[in-house]
């Protein structure tokens, strides 16, 4: 294992996000204080709860998890499309690391930084509502494992891309809407029950779902399925990421 | 001699369907400086490329030090430095930073006065805080090559190392290449300028079309296909070559004050004790004489004029 090799990639990613902070860390928050503000306080007052939690409260862990993913995505294709559009990437396929130790080294660092920043989230949602976590460890582990998970997506995406418009393509069209349509903003309980239905092929309402319980014990989905389907795309994302580095797609001639 | 990289049957065809390499057979001798020579497109930088593991092969085998690029690729890139024929440093990392990344990416342990020799040997320790971006071409070629050294490799390679780099430190950066072979590193490098290769190389090899042609030592490689030129200068002009010179490979130059003649240096018998008994006897007196090389330009151009 070359662990100088996978501290020095940490290292630079992380410095990285230093240098971008305002980017990367200031404007994630400023955001979701804003659909605090909006949704929580504004048109909160009018919902009323939902399953016995105060709207604002409900949608912490939707809120936590748009940002989660975003920026999971977003942070780790970037980590690896930009070395491959600069062409930096040289150095990384001539070096003594494995493919393993490469991807440990972009994704640990893009999913660090998600999970500072989902804890960041949290702690400004402090600032305008009060909450209590039910399930303290669970919620960190499914912190870690989204913030994990789609870092290997996001590291996926920015190995296809070969140019910016497929770097934002799939979260822009895919994942946000995916995201909203999650549940994040409702109870799907509240939907007409064709929906309901449709929306259970919505994997975000899984992730969304289960992060819930985990704040409020309340769930749309068991909780037992929702930690299932994460380490599923979690696999996926895995093997597709071994099968590109055996082959060298797009990173190889 | 022994070798420290074997190159076999090696071959490469890029997904275009472009035949970029093929049977490549060559070994570059321990602590050597090999200069590969060939025009735009010939494929050197494949070929390195493929050593370094940026580029996969399609055929043949290449080890390095007794391991194999592929199976055995930590042995054999740790032991590599590379020098890219691209700047590819669009980077707003400092060089410090970058060269820290370097050293750790090799899986070496942080070394900061190693690094501060290197920047310094570069002339680059005062730019050390700069951001990369910032830094004229010729510095960040120089911040490439600090950064192949950041992890004290014993083989170097050079692609086209000072392209854009001016006149003062060209010779700066053979200075330094040459220290690094006194220190025991062996170092592959490429050029357009062959007035580098003349300088540096112990071994030149000739790259067209994929082709390796001649692999040979620098001097013998100028021995063999040098032609050298004897220049007489006549005490009176010539308006003609007297036709009982004729036999003799002779040219007017100088509006008929010299005479030149062009023989081959490798030759036992170059003719030249012929010609001038031949001019004594026609009377034809000169005043002075002397006698060139070709230089390796000149070979390197007959060289890939002959094979296209
Ligand atoms: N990624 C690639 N995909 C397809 N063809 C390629 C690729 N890289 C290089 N080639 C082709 O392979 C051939 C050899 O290219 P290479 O870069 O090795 O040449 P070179 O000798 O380094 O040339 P130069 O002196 O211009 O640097 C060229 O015809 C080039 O167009
Ligand atoms: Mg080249």
């Amino acid at each position: 294992m070359n662990l100088h090799g996978i501290r020095a990639i940490y290292l630079f990613e992380m410095a990285r996000t230093w240098r971008t902070l305002m980017q990367s860390v200031a404007s994630p928050i400023l955001s979701t204080a804003l659909y605090f503000v909006v949704f929580g306080a504004a048109i909160g007052s009018r919902v009323g709860e939902i399953d016995g939690i105060s709207y604002a409260s409900f949608i912490i862990p939707g809120l936590l998890m748009l940002s989660l993913l975003s920026e999971s995505i977003s942070n780790a294709s970037f980590g690896i499309y930009f070395p491959k559009f600069s062409g930096t990437i040289y150095e990384v396929l001539s070096a003594p690391v494995s493919p393993l130790e490469v991807v440990i080294g972009y994704v640990g660092a893009a999913a660090s930084k998600s999970v500072i920043l989902g804890l960041l989230i949290l702690a400004t949602a402090r600032l305008f509502v009060d909450y209590e976590i039910a399930h303290p460890l669970l919620m960190v582990s499914f912190l870690l494992l989204t913030a994990i998970t789609f870092s290997l997506f996001g590291f996926i995406i920015g190995l296809w891309a070969d140019d910016f418009q497929k770097l934002q393509i799939i979260p822009m069209m895919v994942i946000m809407p995916l995201t909203f349509l999650g549940g994040a903003f409702y109870s799907i309980s509240m939907l007409p029950p064709f929906w309901q239905k449709v929306t259970l092929f919505n994997p975000v309402v899984y992730l969304i779902s289960g992060f819930r319980w985990s704040f409020y014990g309340v769930a749309d989905v068991n909780i037992s399925i929702s930690v299932s389907m994460i380490l599923v795309f979690m696999l996926l994302c895995l093997t597709t990421i071994w099968w590109i580095f055996k082959t060298g797609y797009r990173l190889k001639n | 001699m022994e070798s420290i990289i074997s190159i076999s049957d090696l071959g490469k065809t890029y997904a275009s369907g472009l035949t970029a390499l093929s049977d490549i057979n060559l070994d570059i001798h321990r602590g050597e400086i090999f200069a590969l020579l060939g025009p735009n497109g010939a494929g050197k930088t494949t070929l390195i490329s493929i050593i370094c593991g940026i580029v996969t092969p399609s055929a043949g085998t290449v080890s390095v030090d007794g391991h194999d690029i592929l199976t055995d690729y930590r042995a054999t890139r740790s032991k590599i430095g590379l020098v890219p024929q691209e700047l590819a440093t669009a980077t707003f990392e400092s060089v410090w930073a970058q060269m820290e990344f370097s050293r750790g990416l090799f899986g070496k342990p942080p070394n900061p006065s190693f690094l501060e020799q290197v920047l310094r040997d570069l002339s680059l320790w005062d730019k050390r805080d700069a951001k990369i971006m910032t830094l004229s071409g010729g510095m960040k070629r120089r911040v490439l090559i600090a950064k192949a050294l950041a992890h004290e490799p014993q083989i170097l390679f050079l692609d086209e190392p000072t392209a854009g780099v001016d006149v003062e430190l060209r010779h700066g950066m053979w200075e330094m290449v040459r220290a690094l072979r006194a220190s025991g590193v062996t170092i592959i490098l490429t050029t357009h300028y062959i007035e580098e290769a003349e300088e540096m190389a112990d071994r030149i090899g000739v790259i067209n079309e994929g082709k390796l042609g001649v692999v040979e030592d620098k001097n013998v490689l100028m021995n063999k296909l040098g032609k050298k030129q004897l220049t007489l200068t006549l005490q009176y002009p010539l308006e003609l070559i007297p036709t009982e010179l004729a036999g003799h490979p002779l040219e007017l130059a100088s509006d008929g004050h010299a005479l030149v003649y062009t023989f081959d240096a490798q030759q036992e018998h170059t003719g030249i004790a012929e010609l001038l008994r031949q001019l004594d006897q026609h009377g034809i007196g000169f005043k002075d004489l002397h006698s060139s090389e070709s230089s390796l330009e000149e070979i390197f151009v007959n060289l890939v004029s002959e094979k296209a």
